[in-house]
């Protein structure tokens, strides 16, 4: 396979035994959070994508393990409250989780029990790279992946504010963010995600951002064949389509697993918050800065004068002494 | 017998407590108090120290000013409690001065004249109390904006108060965050250019005092009541 030199097209194959060096560096960056000015990528690699077939999904969360095993993350030992997510939500120690929802389908009066495996969707148009103010804690690659480069991270929570998917978590601990990487460390050695890797189904599968979509085509038309007539593919146009795509029984109502977003796109808040705002309110402080230069150094010091001075001693002076302390 | 009656306390209009004229050469009028100076100079630290944090935060052209704090996560972890010094010394400053701040008729008239206020043509503006329409509008403008963010501020303490506020009410705050910010910075600027071009102005807030002739040129009303309460007697 062509994969040493460029994206791995399957997360299947097993590794080499000997080590690898990463493919994957600083000339593939193609975006980098709060920096105007980069430097063009030396190449363009494949875009990549993980299909998520949520039809196929049994919801073993043999994904959620594999995910803590490579990552080495420690989530907390939870309480169960009656729920099968575990944890209750993402964290900053688990970058994927088994969303699932029991949903009654009107149409057929009977029970679907829908499990969506939430993560990071790998956005080509990334609502947290745009909000995040801290040079390099955001890249994209041009793979398409989207990762956080923890040690330029400030912590500050922008990127949750950014992201269209309510995706990122910032550690309490090191108050830094953390989502998943779609393994990123793997794909630069030519392996798959581990969650991919992991799934027993295949219901996540891995490779070229082309491969997956077609592959998805096959699986839709299983699924239309079988009466999801509503069957497709989600790869939301609003933040440009993305490296995690979902393969959905009824793409027609992406809400209804777990709270998918039906049109997502970066909030016009945050647009107007890094756009018009970031630019007329320099251009209102510059404004007053320099205008109030220019009317020191031209215009005529507002000063006091002598006669005023006189006033005010004449008018002090009339006044006269202060009357003595209290009477007798 | 009986004694002459004692002259009525006189009833304050423009000046506060500790205000007074000292006979001299020039005249001296005590405007701001030692610790009214103190809590100035604390809120004016706060409010500069909070411009170059935040300013970092709001453009990565700026950003470099994070090293002033020590990095990054160290500016995000100190903007918001310097935030709330600010907060609080404002607004011990507020209570002592807000009563002198509010609008008159006359800042009517002075407002309509803003071309010989800005020309320096005091002679044909009128007679004022302890603050012009200009310093009114800048201390109550820093008072909306100070609570609009401390409130918004407090939305976006992502380290406390995260788990408080849904992320599209945090998206809002930013927002009006970073402009209400960009709105206190120009007010700001205004308050010291004014504070430097109106010379005599500036040892108000170091020495506490003003000459005389200051008070006459931008304030005659209120040298006026100083001028008449030290003949009357201090106000007890």
């Amino acid at each position: 396979m062509s994969g040493s030199t460029d994206s791995p097209r399957t997360a299947v194959s097993n590794p080499p035994v000997q080590p690898m060096a990463s493919n994957l560096g600083a000339g593939d960056v193609i975006r980098r959070s709060a920096t105007s000015e980069l430097p063009p990528p030396t190449r363009q690699l494949t875009p990549v994508a993980k299909l998520i077939d949520v039809s196929k999904c049994i919801g073993c969360k043999a994904c959620q393990s594999a995910c803590i095993e490579w990552n080495d993350t420690h989530p907390a030992i939870g309480e169960n409250v009656g729920v099968y997510e575990n944890p209750h939500d993402l964290t900053e120690n688990m970058f994927t989780l088994m969303r699932f929802t029991e949903w009654v389908n009107p149409a057929t009066d009977s029970l679907e029990w829908l499990i969506r495996k939430d993560g990071c969707m790998h956005c080509a148009d990334p609502g947290c790279l745009k909000a995040c103010p801290a040079p390099g804690a955001i890249v994209q690659y041009s793979n398409g992946i989207v990762d956080f480069i923890h040690e330029n991270c400030i912590g500050c929570g922008y990127c949750v504010k950014g992201c269209p998917f309510n995706i990122p978590r910032i550690s309490k601990a090191d108050h830094r963010s953390y989502k998943c990487t779609l393994c990123s460390d793997r794909v630069a050695v030519g392996q798959g995600p581990a969650c991919a890797k992991a799934c027993p189904t295949q219901a996540i599968v891995f490779g070229t951002k082309e491969d997956m979509k077609k592959h998805a085509e096959g699986r839709i038309a299983d699924l239309k064949s079988r009466g999801y007539d509503q069957a497709g593919l989600y790869d939301p146009p609003g933040v440009g389509g993305t490296h995690v795509m979902y393969v959905l029984h009824h793409a027609d109502k992406p809400q209804i697993y777990a709270g998918l977003p039906e049109n997502p796109s970066i909030s016009p808040l945050v647009q107007s918050w890094k756009g018009v705002t970031k630019y007329v309110g320099i251009a209102a402080m510059g404004f007053m800065a320099v205008g109030s230069l220019v009317h020191g150094v031209f215009g005529r010091a507002n000063r006091v004068t002598r006669e005023e001075e006189e006033a005010a001693e004449r008018l002090v002076d009339s006044a006269g002494p202060p009357p003595p302390g209290p009477r007798p | 017998m009986s004694t002459p009656p004692r002259p009525a306390k006189p009833r304050l209009v423009y000046a506060q407590p500790g205000d007074a004229v000292e006979p001299g050469h020039p005249v001296t009028v005590s405007r701001y108090g030692p610790w009214a100076r103190v809590n100035h100079w604390i809120t004016a630290s706060s409010l500069i120290l909070l411009a170059i944090s935040g300013l970092a935060l709001f453009t990565p052209a700026l950003f470099f000013l994070t090293t002033l704090f020590g990095g990054g996560q160290n500016t995000r972890a100190l903007h918001p409690w310097i935030g709330v010094l600010l907060f609080v010394s404002f607004f011990v400053f507020f209570a002592q001065l807000w009563r002198a701040n509010l609008p008159a008729k006359v800042d009517v008239v002075w407002l309509s004249k803003i071309k010989d206020v800005v020309g320096g043509h005091e002679e044909n503006l009128p007679e004022l109390g302890k603050y012009n329409a200009g310093q009114k509008f800048i201390f109550w403008g820093m008072a909306a904006l100070i609570l609009l963010l401390i409130a918004t501020g407090v939305m976006i303490w992502e380290q406390y108060f995260s788990a408080y506020f849904g992320i599209p009410l945090r998206r809002w705050a930013v927002l009006v965050h970073s402009i209400a910010a960009v709105l206190i910075i120009c007010i700001f600027i205004l308050h010291v250019y004014a504070a430097i071009w109106t010379r005599g102005t500036l040892r108000a807030m170091t020495r506490g005092t003003v000459t005389g002739g200051w008070a006459w040129r931008h304030h005659r009303k209120w040298l006026r009541e100083l001028a008449g309460l030290r003949r009357r007697g201090p106000a007890e």
